[in-house]
């Protein structure tokens, strides 16, 4: 089901803009890329092709891994509302791809990688500093405080991004791109890249998915059923990280996608991770297909950044989450 | 008589505060050890220094072998803990949490679901009347059943010493018979033995074969329970006449006719 409808969203998504093509068309210019045939008359092949296509292959890419983690952190931090954007981690993240940027950080012979590497790095300090910090405060490591510090952590990265905007005006408008997201103007290179950082770590936490269990029944039951505690919760972040750096690094910070889709998900598959793990990267997926879709195309010819829709969705479905589970308890 | 656990001069402080002070024990094949004491003696703590819950110094040997030196895993398949306190964050099945008591077991890359695990797992559903329960979500159980969920979890792990932090915590009358004779029956084949934190002082009396009695993180006394627990050393832990006490307590039980 969850195959089927990233299918649909996707095709529907290449079809739509602000060109619509019919779907018979589009799939033709597919087809024949792929087998290297003749464009048939009146086929746009370069808005299909270069445009659309690798955009909602790197959305589709984006999305699932953003899900993925959300829901790889939710479990591991036994918190419901636990994710890369109210952890703080992407804007960490962002706060490493914004510094590169603006000091130029680069590694020669890689247009990318310096702000690539500078964003991993970032998130994986980001999220060492704010569960350190976390577990200084609390040791019980709450779900309340990790969240509080989350957000301290992210006012801190902002105030810190407009310091880089003042001294570095020169680079305010793609510093401002990395603070709202947006993955217009993507390329098959950076799909390569999505692709790489997904299967890697994409792969490490799907092996992780009975552990993933195990921590969110609870870590003191997990170490005594005979979890490697330790060792599982450091490769899970630093695969989290990884994605989120990647992501961050190519689409700017997409907020609550990770928090909202492995929560609708776990309403429909169950908290049993062997399936929420695919469910949610499917679903997330799809998610951020349609936000991006709805992005450049309701006041098309103007294209909104996707965070707007999906801040827009997801703040709302966050105070749902939190008021749900509070009342649950 | 093999002695399968040995606790050497184990000390836990948190800050200033000293917890356990070089405790020392020993636990051997066939044996029920109670761990006796009042609120704060550091019995629970004890408890989680076997897998590393908390930082401690001091040595803790499974078999002659330095319990750090063991893989996660490995400790898992020889012994089993049931916590104090259990609660689920997930709406985890019965079934699903009784079954993570298999981890230890199925650890690998080749996730092979072994049917002796299935066996384990259903049986232990059995043996703690929670058959009719095994798809129900663990967030709508009474206290009682979710103790009984994490008891048939340690079961299913199977392991050679059960060591349980208050097993008749939430347990009414009839499971907390149920469950201490299940225990003693598992306990009755070779190699097997069990470690358990009570403060039912009747229960200790009843079923443990020794008793270490802790106050202030400290070995008050130690042996055989008959000889543990005697009124001066229960007075002196616990600064009450226990025995004056459970005697007025039976006395309500006396039929009138």
């Amino acid at each position: 089901m969850f195959v089927f409808a990233l299918f649909a969203s996707m095709l529907l998504c290449v079809c739509i803009g602000s060109v619509n093509i019919p779907i018979k068309n589009t799939l033709t210019a597919m087809w024949n890329t792929l087998w290297g045939l003749e464009m048939p008359e009146g086929v746009s092949k370069n808005i299909i092709v270069n445009i659309r296509l690798p955009r909602v292959i790197n959305v589709a890419l984006v999305g699932a891994q953003l899900s993925l983690c959300g829901a790889a952190m939710q479990g591991l931090l036994r918190n419901p509302l636990a994710d890369g954007s109210t952890l703080g981690v992407s804007s960490g993240a962002s706060l490493g791809a914004v510094i590169s940027l603006a000091f130029g950080v680069s590694i020669p012979g890689f247009e990318y990688a310096g702000t690539m590497i500078m964003a991993i790095g970032f998130a994986f300090l980001s999220l060492l500093l704010i569960l350190s910090l976390a577990y200084v405060l609390d040791r019980s490591m709450s779900t309340n405080s990790i969240i509080l510090i989350g957000v301290i952590f992210s006012m801190f990265t902002s105030s810190a991004m407009n310091l880089i905007i003042t001294f570095a005006s020169d680079h305010a408008r793609s510093i401002a791109f990395w603070t709202m997201g947006s993955l217009s103007g993507t390329n098959y290179g950076q799909s390569g890249i999505l692709l790489l950082s997904f299967v890697l770590g994409g792969g490490v936490i799907l092996r992780y998915a009975c552990e993933l269990n195990a921590f969110a029944v609870g870590e003191d039951n997990a170490r005594h059923i005979g979890v490697n505690v330790r060792r599982v919760k450091l490769v899970i972040l630093i695969a989290v990280s990884v994605m989120i750096g990647v992501c961050v690094s190519i689409s700017g910070t997409i907020a609550f996608v990770g928090l909202v889709m492995p929560h609708m998900t776990r309403m429909i598959a169950g908290p049993n991770h062997k399936r929420l793990l695919t469910s949610s990267m499917f679903s997330g997926a799809v998610f951020l297909l349609l936000a991006d879709l709805i992005a450049r195309t309701i006041i098309s010819p103007v294209e909104l950044s996707i965070g707007v829709v999906t801040s827009l969705v997801g703040a709302a479905a966050f105070i749902v989450i939190f008021y749900r589970t509070r009342k649950g308890r | 008589m093999t002695k399968v656990l040995e606790v050497r001069n184990v000390t836990v402080r948190y800050g200033e505060h000293t917890v356990l002070d070089r405790l020392s024990f020993s636990l051997q094949e066939g044996q029920w050890l109670m761990l006796a004491g009042p609120n704060g003696a550091g019995k629970s703590t004890m408890i989680e220094t076997i897998f590393e819950g908390t930082p401690y110094t001091g040595e803790i040997f499974l078999e002659g072998k330095n319990v750090r030196k063991y893989k996660p895993h490995l400790l898992a398949q020889k012994i089993g803990v049931m916590a104090q306190k259990n609660s689920v964050g997930y709406g985890y099945t019965v079934e699903e949490v009784v079954g993570l008591g298999r981890y230890a077991h199925s650890s690998g890359f080749l996730v092979n679901r072994d049917d002796e695990g299935k066996k384990l797992v259903d049986e232990a559903l059995e043996k703690t009347g929670l058959m009719h329960l095994r798809k129900a979500s663990v967030l709508t159980l009474s206290g009682g059943e979710l103790q009984r969920t994490f008891l048939a979890q340690v079961f299913a792990q199977n392991p050679q010493i059960l060591i349980l932090d208050e097993p008749a915590n939430h347990l009414d009358l009839v499971y907390q018979k149920h469950i201490f004779s299940l225990i003693q029956e598992w306990l009755a084949f070779p190699g097997r033995a069990v470690l358990s934190v009570v403060h039912d002082l009747s229960l200790a009396k009843k079923y443990g074969t020794h008793t270490i009695l802790v106050n202030g993180g400290q070995a008050a006394a130690y042996g055989k329970t008959e000889e543990v627990l005697t009124r001066e050393n229960l007075k002196k832990v616990y600064d009450m006449d226990v025995y004056a006490w459970m005697r007025g307590m039976l006395e309500q039980w006396t039929e009138e006719n």
